[in-house]
This record gives C-alpha cells, structure tokens and sequence, in this order.
C-alpha cells in the first residue's frame, strides 16, 4: 500500500502550542500536579509525556513524575496485523496505588490500543484515576472511549493514515495526513 | 528453524540454536528483558497468550525445566497441559507422534517436549503437527536453559561478546553444554571445555567451536564465566568417570580454587547441583554464583520463546 502525503496539519509551532495548551488543562482539572503521573504509550506517547511534563514543570517548577507503558503483550490485535512490534518495557515511578494517572498517546483511532492501556495499568496496580490526552483525535472509535484532553481534533476518512512525527522518534515535530494512492473512498 | 519477516524473526520451533546468530539471541533476550518486568509485578500475569494451550510432554524426569514453563505459560495467560510420561519403550517415534496428535485434537498450540532421545525435538518438528519447543532431548541440545544462562550472565556483565567462558565436567553427554557452547560462541564468546578426557574428548572441540583444556588450573584461569555440569552418577557405574572423591580433585570447584584461579569469575550450573561433587556447598553461597538467578532467567526466556512462537502462530485472537 502506498502512502502519499496529503497534508500537515500540525507543524513544529502549532504542535508545541497544542502540548502547552493540554499541560495547562491537565493541571487546571486536576488542581495543581501533587499526586498525578504522566505515563506514555510506547513509543510515541513517550516523548509527549515528557514534554507534557516538561511544559508543567516550566509553570508549576514541580517535576510531574513519567511512566512507560508497553501494551504489546495486550493487544488484541497481533495476529491480525502485519507489523510485529518488538515487545518494550514497562517502566512507573512507582507504585500507581492512589495516583491519578494521565495516559498519553499521539492518535486516538479506534480505541483499542487505549484499551489495552487501561489493562495494561491497571493490572499495576489500582490508580486513584486514569485520564486520557492525546494529541490527535481522528474520529472512528470502535470502543466506547473517549478522551480527557486533546490536542487537535481532525476528521479522517478511514483510508487515510494520520502520522505523528516526533524530534525523539522521527527527526523533526509534524502532523501529516497521508492517503492511499489509487484508492477510491 | 527460523525465517525472517520484516526485520523480525519468526519462530516456528526452538529445537537446538544451530544457525542463531548473535542478533537473534540478543533480540530473544530484549524479549526476555521485558518478560522479566512482568515477573516482578505484585501480579505476574499478561494475557498475551490468552486462550492458547501449550502441551508440557516429558518422557524424562525434570523439575525447574517444566515448572519454569509451567510458570511462563500462567504469566502469558496461556493454558498449560501436562501428559504424564508415557514410558513405553517399544517403537518411541510413533508414540511420539500419536501423543502429538492427540495433543492437536485436545487443541493444544503447542509443545514443549523433554525426551530421553537425542533428535526427538526434530522429528516431532518435522512432523508439522505443532510448534515444537526443546526442553532437553538426549544429549543433543537444551536450547532454553543456555538461553536462561545468557540472559543471567547478560545481565551481570552487561555483554556476551569476548566473555571467556568455561564448561567443565561431562561434556560429552552433556546438551546443556552442547546448546551454552553454541549459544555463548554466536555471541561472541571464547569457549573452553574441561573435564576427565573420556567426558571431554578432543573431537569435541572442534565441532562446538571450542577449545579443549583437561587441566582444570589452566582452563579456568582467567575465566569470566565457569559453567559447571551434574556429573551423573550413571556415568560413574559406566566407568566413564572416576569415583566422586577423584572427580572432586580434579575438576570439583570449591570457593578456594574459585579464589585463587579466577576470583572474578561467575559461577553457572544447570542443576541439579551434587553438592560436593562438581561444586562445593559454599559456592552456591558465593557472590559469583547466578544459579538462583538462572532459575527465574529460565521463566523469562521461556516466556520470550512461547510468545514468539505463539504469536505469529493461528489467525484468531482479535
């Protein structure tokens, strides 16, 4: 399947504003940052939570505690696609008992990985709260989930593909929509 | 039997590690890595292989070999099922493969077999029935314990490669040492063999890649790692070894010689350890000694191995 770019819709600005505007939002509901963690979905939800924190701690001079999350071994969907991804490690600042905890993703799609989030951490242990950020909600849920915080809403058909490309990961900080070349919707 | 899809290895069967290289052992272990942070959670339990059923079949006695996939399995959400050791003696190949059909048919997903004939794992595995994961088949190879010992030497010395490992005692029945030697060699450790010369023959240098030193002093010097073997009591009977009391002077280790030979050095055993035999009672006490911790290196690794193999395996799941 070939893969054509159709547009950014978030550069390396709007994407450092978005984070911003979510860390203040993520304080505000929460009062403050006593007792809330940001744990990243690996991979990308790991960098993010990193600048989330980094954005608070500019603004709250309080350093959020960040936990990674792999969800590999939760997925309900190995055998059905084809990538196969290198099962990573889980890491938390702690015992998750009592905290309220911020999931943080880059693409809210169907649900599913989300899912196996909330599985994932819970069997940790049982936090005081989950929430959910993430900085592109595409739309298409196959789950009844929804999320706390958003960085950027954008209608997509499901032929296209929303790619998040972050400095840590990918080089640079963009958003772009890509489409199928050829493809009739 | 391995074939590579997309930069990841699939893994069909895990009968011995001829052909691993040393990118694939460290990925395995990575895997591993992760399996091990699993393990240490209040509630040691994914559901990665939830639904799936793995047939622990041993026509041979073990203890921490099938307990430890025992515990895989349950950490995995995986089904366990154990068959009970058929012992006939008469035509093994055939009962094998029938015990393996009646596996399918009571929907197991794969086995992970004991057996007491070098080469079971592979006939089993060419049969086609199901995945087949080694656990020992005569004196051929273990593949899932020398992984365990990577993982546990790994993770005390930060590397494989350049490690100077020695194996000492009965080499030439031993798969332990047959499937360590392979192991740690693709990962680009030197390997050396000792022993009594009837359990070390010099032919068994060259096809494991290793060289052979029957004096103990000077093929543990400088060790990083000592791999002692059980010396097995049947070889005794066999004359292929001399009574316990020579076979301790000359290659027992005990914190002494340990001491004065290769003080660095860390101190592995498969176990069942002869206590007084191939290693003195205080060594399992010394620092150096990883055999506790091979014993929870093996759930890690065989829990990366059911998941690689039981992954990629069936369509259903999602």
């Amino acid at each position: 399947m070939a893969l054509r770019q159709k547009a950014v819709i978030l550069d390396a600005d709007a994407m450092t504003r978005a984070l911003r505007r979510m860390s203040h939002e993520v304080v505000e509901r929460h009062g403050g940052v006593s007792g809330l963690w940001l744990v990243g979905i690996r991979r990308r939800g790991v960098p993010l939570a990193q600048r989330l924190a980094a954005e608070m701690a500019a603004f709250e001079r309080a350093q959020v505690p960040i936990g990674e999350l792999d969800i590999t071994l939760y997925r309900d969907d190995l055998t059905t696609s084809h990538e196969r991804p290198q099962v990573g490690r889980t890491q938390m600042p702690g015992d998750p008992r009592g905290k309220t905890i911020v999931l943080v993703d880059d693409v809210l799609y169907t649900g599913r990985t989300v899912r196996a989030a909330l599985d994932a951490l819970i069997d940790l242990g049982r936090p005081k709260q989950i929430q959910l950020a993430v900085l592109i909600d595409r739309g298409h849920r196959e789950l009844p989930l929804r999320a706390d915080f958003v960085g950027k809403n954008v209608p997509t058909s499901r032929l296209e593909v929303v790619e998040v490309r972050l400095r840590e990961t990918d080089g640079r900080d963009e958003v772009a929509i890509m489409e199928q070349v050829g493809a009739t919707p | 039997m391995t074939a590579a899809v997309g930069g990841w290895t699939a893994l069909q069967h895990l009968c011995d590690l001829d052909g691993w290289t040393a990118s694939d052992l460290e990925g395995l272990l990575d895997t591993a890595e992760s399996m091990a942070e699993i393990l240490r959670r209040p509630i040691p339990r994914v559901p990665a292989l939830r639904g799936r059923t793995v047939l622990l079949l041993f026509y041979e006695a073990s203890t921490r070999t099938r307990h430890s996939f025992e515990l895989a399995c349950k950490a995995l959400g995986a089904d366990s099922l154990s068959l009970a050791a058929a012992t006939s003696s008469a035509a093994k190949g055939e009962s094998l493969l029938d015990t393996l059909r009646t596996a399918r048919t009571l929907g197991a997903d794969a086995v992970a077999m004991r057996h007491p004939d070098s080469g079971a794992a592979a006939l089993a595995a060419a049969a086609g029935l199901l995945p087949v994961i080694n656990a020992g088949d005569g004196a051929h190879a273990h593949p899932t314990q020398a992984l365990a010992d990577l993982f546990a030497v790994r993770r005390r010395l930060g590397r494989l490669a350049d490690l100077r490992l020695t194996i000492v005692g009965d080499v030439l029945h031993s798969r332990v040492a047959r499937s360590a030697a392979q192991g740690f060699r693709a990962c680009g450790a030197l390997v050396t063999l000792c022993g009594p010369p009837p359990l070390v023959p010099p032919h068994a240098g060259p096809a494991l890649g290793a060289r052979v030193e029957h004096d103990l002093a000077r093929a543990v010097t400088g060790a990083d790692v000592v791999m002692a073997l059980r010396v097995q009591r049947e070889r005794q009977e066999q004359g292929l070894v001399p009574g316990a009391a020579d076979y301790r002077a000359g290659w027992g280790l005990d914190a002494q010689r340990l001491q004065s030979l290769c003080p660095q050095a860390l101190v592995l055993h498969p176990g069942p350890v002869n206590r007084g035999v191939e290693l003195s009672p205080e060594v399992l006490d010394l620092p150096q000694a990883v055999v506790g911790e091979q014993v929870t290196a093996g759930v890690a690794v065989r829990m990366a191995v059911l998941y690689r193999i039981l992954e990629s395996e069936g369509a259903e799941g999602a």
